[in-house]
């Protein structure tokens, strides 16, 4: 029987009951008391209204806040007690990042920008790491755009290097904010046809933050935040 | 090239204007540093030079450093009596016995020694009076310890010993008694004895006064006309190290009694004017570049304020905080090193426009170029110093990009 109690499948990330909340004069509670599973390969959409704590969350899951309460496992092993040097390193090398604003370093092409996780981790040679960062951007269709900047190019294609950068240490979760909200219906449907791939092809955990129905339907699981909490009858 | 280094470098190409600003500051204070530097310690180098040169590194003088004892004090030191109106001994001035004095001062390695009379005499020619300097030497010796034979510019100090009624003059004095080689003038000394002598030698040291004052004739001759037969009351010594000048002088002191006076202990004053001169000159560089470290601060506190948004997505990329830190520390240190080695060139160009200028400083009597000190140890201050302010400017930034939290950060943009 699987921990889960989902057979066939693997927990890659869990919460227990996980609290968040921002100190001051007036404490503001952003999550509390989540508990929840998501599995190795699962594409999972966390939906909620605005200022609900999705995004809180979201942040809590990919080990770039601390929460006040509870614990989170990855991969089996409990984060809790990791340094900021240990929570950077599992960031580097088990979660990629994609947001809303594609947050691409202006300065750098769209290689380069795939290039920059890869050159930290310091895993693969220059010519392995420039080759793998080609073949993430043709596989997602930039083909020729990989030595122009941000700026050169449409914000769907912006979208699609960020997701490029996200896969290049090769992490087995992929953490999405909103990463349609600023797109256009064509765009998005692009973001969201890879997003769905990385799960059913790479075996990609994938966990996404959506304002998006048509997003979150196309997802393994929805899960609905309402004031910080699970809503398990929460609707859009 | 890591990443840390290719993102710094970036960052500071994509301010060119800003960053060319404070690459300037850091030029003109690396320049600037050297150039002054490089003329304080030339000249400082150039005046101890001429000290050292000049005068002796010792000089024994029939003096003593304190008051002799009376015997009775020394025979009986608690004596219950007191002898009152004690009048003591008058001695004839001089060093007493002073062949032994020489000979135990030149049994001693790495020093060369030679005996002195100096008296004042008066000088009479055409009319003209002059209160001069005479130095009573033993010519051969006189040159092993000073360097007035390679400041003749007529004559020499051997011409003393050819003639024993010669005497070598200074270019001033024979300028202003319109004296030359062969001419003969009257020397009186304060007791009244009277000499003819004859010109046979004029120098020039450069220092107008020692050019006015100071003569030199044999010694022999000088304690005639002075009336202090076999007698010196100097003794002038040269070492092969002039800087263990007083240590030698402590050794000599206590081997013969008399005072010796080493050139460092003589200069004392000039020497803590130069310590001050130098801590003022120090001072005054070093703050050009700590104004120029404000300048990277600057810079870097603007990038790092224009780049907080990237400063967190590197962090949630995995980038770990001293990685950040890394990066803007990194571009103090091109803006330092790139600085330091400009302002550098540029030092090194001044430095070179300075030693070609030329000007006579008062009291002398020709023209000299600056002095100006090439010594590698001042271009390591300069970058060094250079340097140190440029990380100190880039660390405090870089600290605060280190801290950023990217939660906090992405919140605000969402």
């Amino acid at each position: 029987m699987n921990p889960t109690g989902r057979e066939g499948l693997s927990p890659m990330l869990m919460a227990e009951r996980l609290g968040r909340v921002l100190p001051g004069e007036v404490p503001v509670t952003l999550v509390q008391d989540i508990s929840l599973t998501i599995d190795r390969g699962e594409f999972v959409a966390i939906m909620g209204p605005s200022g609900s704590g999705k995004s809180s969350l979201l942040y809590l899951l990919g080990l770039l806040d601390t929460p006040t309460a509870g614990r989170i496992l990855l991969d089996g092993r409990d984060t809790s007690g990791y340094g900021e040097d240990e929570l950077a390193t599992t960031r580097l090398r088990q979660l990629g990042f994609v947001f809303q604003f594609h947050f691409l370093l202006a300065e750098f092409s769209a290689l380069d920008n795939v290039l920059l996780p890869m050159r930290r981790l310091g895993v693969l040679d220059e010519g392995s790491a420039q080759r793998r960062a080609g073949a993430l951007l043709a596989q997602l269709g930039l083909d020729g755009q990989a030595h122009k900047r941000p700026h050169q190019l449409s914000g769907g294609q912006r979208q699609r290097v960020a997701i490029a950068r996200a896969l290049a240490n090769d992490p087995p979760i992929i953490l999405a904010d909103e990463p349609t909200g600023n797109l256009d219906s064509h765009a998005a449907a692009n973001v969201r046809q890879i997003l769905r791939d990385l799960t059913r092809e790479l075996g990609k955990t994938v966990i996404a933050v959506t304002h998006d129905l048509t997003f979150a339907s196309a997802a393994d699981r929805q899960i609905g935040i309402v004031d910080g909490r699970i809503d398990p009858h929460w609707r859009a | 090239m890591p990443v840390q280094l290719a993102i710094a470098l970036t960052h500071l190409l994509s301010r060119k204007r800003q960053t060319l600003v404070s690459l300037t500051g850091i030029v003109l204070g690396v320049a600037f540093f050297l150039a002054v530097s490089s003329l304080m310690r030339g000249s400082e180098g150039d005046f101890i030079k001429r000290l050292i040169d000049n005068s002796p590194h010792i000089t024994v003088s029939d003096e003593y450093r304190q008051a002799q004892r009376q015997p009775a004090s020394e025979r009986w030191p608690t004596g219950a009596v007191e002898l009152r109106r004690v009048k003591p001994l008058t001695e004839v001035r001089g060093i007493r016995g002073h062949p032994r004095a020489l000979a135990y001062i030149e049994s001693l390695p790495g020093l060369r020694a030679a005996p002195v009379l100096v008296g004042s005499v008066v000088l009479t020619f055409a009319g003209r009076i002059e209160g001069v300097t005479l130095n009573g030497i033993v010519p051969d010796k006189m040159k092993q310890v000073s360097t007035i034979e390679d400041k003749m510019i007529e004559g020499s100090l051997e011409q003393l010993a050819a003639n024993p009624n010669g005497i070598v003059i200074g270019a001033g004095l024979a300028r202003k008694f319109g004296l030359a080689m062969g001419s003969v003038v009257n020397a009186a000394s304060p007791g009244g004895e009277v000499r003819t002598l004859k010109v046979v030698g004029i120098f020039r040291t450069g220092n107008a006064n020692y050019d006015d004052m100071q003569t030199f004739a044999l010694l022999k001759r000088a304690q005639g006309l002075l009336d202090r037969p076999n007698r010196i009351n100097r003794i002038v010594i040269q070492l092969s190290d002039p800087y263990a000048a007083r240590e030698v002088a402590s050794i000599i002191e206590r081997g013969i009694g008399y005072k010796a006076v080493s050139w460092l202990e003589a200069s004392e004053d000039l020497m803590s004017v130069l310590l001050v001169r130098n801590l003022i000159m120090y001072s005054v560089v070093s703050a050009i570049l700590v104004v120029a470290a404000f300048g990277i601060y600057n810079t870097v506190s603007t990038i790092v304020m224009e780049k907080i948004h990237d400063i967190a997505i590197l962090k949630s990329m995995g980038f770990h905080a001293r990685d950040i830190r890394l990066i803007f520390l990194t571009e103090g240190v091109i803006l330092g090193l790139i600085g330091s080695l400009i302002g550098l060139a540029l030092g090194l160009g001044l430095m070179a426009l300075l030693a070609r200028v030329e000007l006579k400083p008062p009291g002398a009597t020709e023209l000299v170029f600056l002095p100006i000190y090439w010594g590698y140890e001042q271009y390591l201050l300069a970058a060094g110093f250079a340097m140190a302010s440029a990380i100190g400017a880039a660390w405090l930034p870089a600290r605060k990009a280190g801290r950023v939290q990217p939660v906090a950060i992405l919140r605000g943009m969402g």
